[in-house]
């Protein structure tokens, strides 16, 4: 087995697309996109986000992923040491037509949001069969 | 490198120098020693107490029971690996970002814990470690008498 490298969170460059009222940091979520022939499916990590604090939406051809985290603070001790910072999560993806918008599962487990956006009927694949004439 | 990772807190200078300097020499013994652990993997945050420190960790998707906890004297040790998501036949990654593997990461404490009071939780894809300081170690307070 291979060793896990790449793990830094990517802070969001210049001003996001969105306004944001709070200052606090934006980082993009890392992800993994899998097409399956139905549907195509989207892990993100967003650790410290659950099901009340992550957004999904989609308009127009946008599909959106947001979360927002709370800070952990623990009484009466002081950070030390720091390597990864924590925050918000915001990334946005451009989606074909062939998505049904109106079908998309959303979960959210162990820090990672999992997205089944299925396909729309018309644009599974159809094997016409080729007569002889 | 420093937009992203390290961010320091000003007067707590000692225990996070020493951490650093740990951290960098246990680096360098893993990195000699071949193929035994990932750098730096994962990357950790840490609170320190009179009486206590607190370690945490994000590591998204990776089943609690995979990770693995151990402390000996001031040294915490986090492990463990994480599964990619197994693709079935005639599915393909568009986009492969997030890393699968095993990581392995230790942690110089500025004091000795007492293991078996160190409590791990793991919730919504973050560890956190309490970790209380041995009670030999704690400081005492002596009082000055008046002659």
């Amino acid at each position: 087995m291979k060793n896990m490298t790449e793990y830094e969170k990517n802070p969001v460059q210049g001003p996001s697309a969105a306004e944001h009222t709070k200052s606090r940091r934006v980082y993009i979520p890392r992800v993994d996109i899998i097409d399956t022939k139905a549907a195509v499916v989207l892990y993100a990590d967003m650790p410290g986000v659950d099901e009340g604090s992550v957004d999904v939406t989609i308009e127009k051809n946008v599909l959106n992923i947001s979360g927002t985290v709370k800070p952990p603070e623990f009484q009466g001790m002081s950070i030390a040491y720091a390597e990864y910072g924590v925050g918000d999560y915001d990334r946005s993806f451009t989606i074909s037509d062939d998505i049904d918008r109106g079908n998309v599962e959303a979960l959210v487990r162990n820090g990672v949001l999992k997205l089944v956006l299925h396909k729309a009927p018309e644009a599974a694949v159809r094997k016409i069969t080729v007569r002889a004439q | 490198m420093f937009e992203t990772g390290l961010w320091r807190f000003g007067g707590f200078a000692d225990p996070s120098s020493d951490m650093q300097r740990l951290r960098r020499e246990m680096d360098r013994i893993f990195t000699d020693f071949g193929q035994t652990a990932a750098r730096e993997m994962p990357p950790v945050n840490a609170w320190i107490g009179e009486s206590e420190a607190v370690v945490c960790a994000e590591l998204p998707g990776v089943d609690p029971s995979a990770i693995d906890i151990s402390v000996v004297g001031d040294t915490l040790t986090i492990s463990g690996s994480r599964e990619a998501e197994p693709l079935k036949e005639g599915e393909s990654y568009h986009r492969q970002e997030r890393s699968a593997g095993k990581f392995s990461r230790s942690l110089q404490l500025p004091f000795h814990v007492d293991a078996d009071k160190v409590d791990a939780k793991y919730d919504k894809g973050v560890v956190v470690i309490t970790l209380p300081r041995s009670e030999a170690e704690k400081p005492k307070r002596i009082s000055v008498k008046n002659q």
